[in-house]
């Protein structure tokens, strides 16, 4: 019984000391946590390595030298229908740098959370702003100079199939009618049927980028026929984007974290 | 009541406060005003306006060394005032193509810059829409300075004078990219041009005298081609097709951009500010003078699918007719243009 008085004891410092240090603050701070997010680039059921030959679903022959896309506006939708949007949300991944597939979303309150929302590429008024910093610094290789704007997904290689031998795609764009500017809200794993973020637990979620869903999705792309985009949005960026928009990206798994 | 009572006497108080501020020490001279921190009476609003990038002088500074140093060329050779000149509004003096490295031509002409607060798109053909980021479109141009803008950071984090400025601006090192452009941006956003004569005249000012056939010169304008070069920055900044060329097989301008076959041949309406002394003329620097440009829009216009509808005629001619005496008033009008405070101002020379 000593064991529960105690207990009791404490528990009402405890709240003593909550009331007294919550009025240090004006406004009563929510509960928040933070989920981690890691990129798996592959091609198909195997992990993308840069410089190995792969084959598209239409079978064509591809290797992959370069790899960067922009994930940027995540939001994420709680089981009671509310949406929270991480501030300055841009990320710049890139294939070459294991450091930018991994990153962190923080100060999310505390919940149960049904949907991942999220932009592949820039919203338009951050391609007409000016200077930016970190992962929209124009110095990233993902930036048109002269045509100013962000390369929402970049795409180079070889392949045998290719004119020149050479695969150069360049995606991005944010003016009608070459607006590749796309959201997606890819589905959570079967039989999970939500992601709790909570103050102790800092859930990992897998996302999985298929390369092979760039060439597939309502316009199959054969090497063939598209080596390169013209370095400026068009038509075949376009076309490019309504395929990764309809799957490039898939949530494999979630860890519930420690 | 009692507050009532008191607030005169505060004012009085504060009045004499805001007096003794205004009174000048005979020793000390006012600090003279950072170019770019006045916006013109007669003016719209700005685009990027003083609040995006408060001028201040060491930043200012800052981007006024930046632009006429060298170094943001890949060879050292080419700096943004090798193109663009002060005593010419910072056009390319007589030049219709300019050099970049190596001697390589460029393919249009050095626009003048001025007024760049007020721009909402950049260059020929609008392809920038920030004046920030301006400066990434000739860094890069292989026609032009050529270079990355990782190496030019390398450079600049490579010389401790530059390490040192922008450390003291920005409080930060290494020098990144943003703090480049805001820099650069501080300085090209204090090329105002709104002194001239025309300046004074509509703000009625002393020394805002036309002549008469000035005055003449300004109502054919006001007539003819205010439509297009609009308010008092004598652009409405939309892109037309003046009836230069049937085809435009190098450069098809606007749809360079936006890749629509409707903007074949569309380039962005300049400014006639300072436009006595920024020949040649055109986009790409086709015409020598003013007279030939005045001779084009009365009988030089050439038809092609996307030749701009203020250029048609009812009667299906193309071009602005323009008598001998309405070219000659309108060249008068247009010198009356010229901005002596722009083209001779110190601080936007390049630094000693």
């Amino acid at each position: 019984m000593t064991f529960r008085t105690l207990s009791a004891y404490s528990f009402a410092l405890l709240l003593g000391a909550a009331t007294l240090s919550a009025c240090d603050d004006d406004t009563e701070k929510p509960a928040t946590g933070t989920l981690n997010v890691e990129l798996e680039n592959v091609v198909g059921s195997q992990p993308l390595t840069l410089g190995q030959s792969y084959s598209t679903l239409a079978g064509d022959q591809i290797t992959v030298s370069k790899f960067n896309y922009i994930i940027s506006n995540i939001k994420l939708t709680r089981d009671n229908g509310t949406v929270w949007a991480e501030p300055e949300s841009y990320h710049l991944v890139k294939q070459a740098e294991t450091a930018s597939r991994s990153f962190a979303i923080k100060d999310i309150p505390t919940g149960y959370y049904t949907k991942l929302t999220f932009t592949i590429g820039v919203d338009s008024a951050r391609n007409t702003a000016g200077a930016q910093t970190g992962a929209l610094a124009p110095d990233n290789d993902m930036y048109w100079s002269w045509n100013s704007g962000y390369i929402f997904l970049k795409l180079e290689g070889t392949s045998p199939q290719s004119s020149n031998g050479q695969i150069v795609y360049h995606v991005g764009g944010f003016r009608t009618p070459y607006n590749t500017i796309r959201t997606v809200s890819p589905a959570l794993p079967a039989g999970t049927a939500s992601l709790a973020i909570s103050k102790d637990k800092t859930p990992q979620l897998h996302l999985k980028a298929d390369v092979q869903k760039i060439f597939t999705g309502p316009t199959t792309i054969r090497l063939s026929q598209l080596s390169a985009t013209s370095h400026m949005p068009d038509a075949k960026s376009v076309q490019l984007a309504n395929n990764y928009a309809a799957g490039l990206f898939s949530i494999d798994h979630i860890h519930t974290g420690e | 009541m009692q507050g009532l009572r008191i607030a005169p006497l505060l004012a009085a108080a504060l009045a004499g406060l805001f007096v003794a501020a205004c009174r000048p020490d005979a020793d000390v001279q006012p600090p003279e005003a950072v170019p770019g921190s006045v916006l013109p009476a007669n003016f719209p609003a700005p685009v990027y306006g003083p609040e995006q990038n408060p001028p201040d002088r060491a930043t200012f500074e800052l981007g006024r060394s930046l632009f006429y140093d060298p170094v943001l060329s890949r060879d050292g050779t080419v700096s943004c005032g090798s193109c663009h000149q002060q005593a010419v509004a910072f056009a390319h003096e007589g030049r219709a193509l300019s050099p970049g490295v190596q001697g390589r031509l460029g393919t249009r002409n050095s626009p003048a810059l001025q007024n760049l607060r007020w721009r909402r798109t950049l260059l020929w053909d609008g392809g920038v829409a920030n004046l920030e980021v301006l400066p990434l479109a000739p860094i890069t141009n292989p026609l032009e300075m050529d270079e990355t803008l990782p190496h030019v950071l390398d450079k600049l984090n490579a010389s401790p004078e530059y390490r040192r400025r922008f450390q003291q601006i920005y409080g930060s090192t290494p020098i990144n990219s943003q703090q480049l452009l805001r820099a650069l941006a501080q300085f090209t956003a204090g090329f105002t041009s709104a002194d001239s004569r025309y300046d004074h005249y509509v703000r009625g000012e002393a020394g805002g005298t036309l002549d008469a056939a000035e005055l003449r010169g300004l109502t054919v304008f006001r007539a003819q081609c205010a439509s297009c070069h609009a308010t008092d920055l004598f652009t409405d900044e939309t892109y037309r097709n003046n009836g230069l060329d049937r085809r435009f097989p190098l450069d098809s301008g606007r749809a360079g951009i936006t890749n629509r076959p409707g903007e074949r041949g569309l380039f962005k309406v300049p400014s006639l500010r300072n436009v006595a002394l920024t020949a040649p003329y055109m986009h790409d620097g086709r015409f020598q003078t003013l007279a030939q440009v005045l001779d084009h829009y009365d009988h030089g216009v050439v038809e092609s699918s996307t030749l701009d509808a203020q250029l048609r005629r009812p009667d299906g001619t193309l071009g602005i007719p323009l008598t001998a005496q309405q070219r000659a008033d309108l060249q008068a009008f247009l010198h009356t243009l010229t901005d002596p405070a722009l083209l001779s101002n110190p601080q936007l020379a390049p630094p000693k």
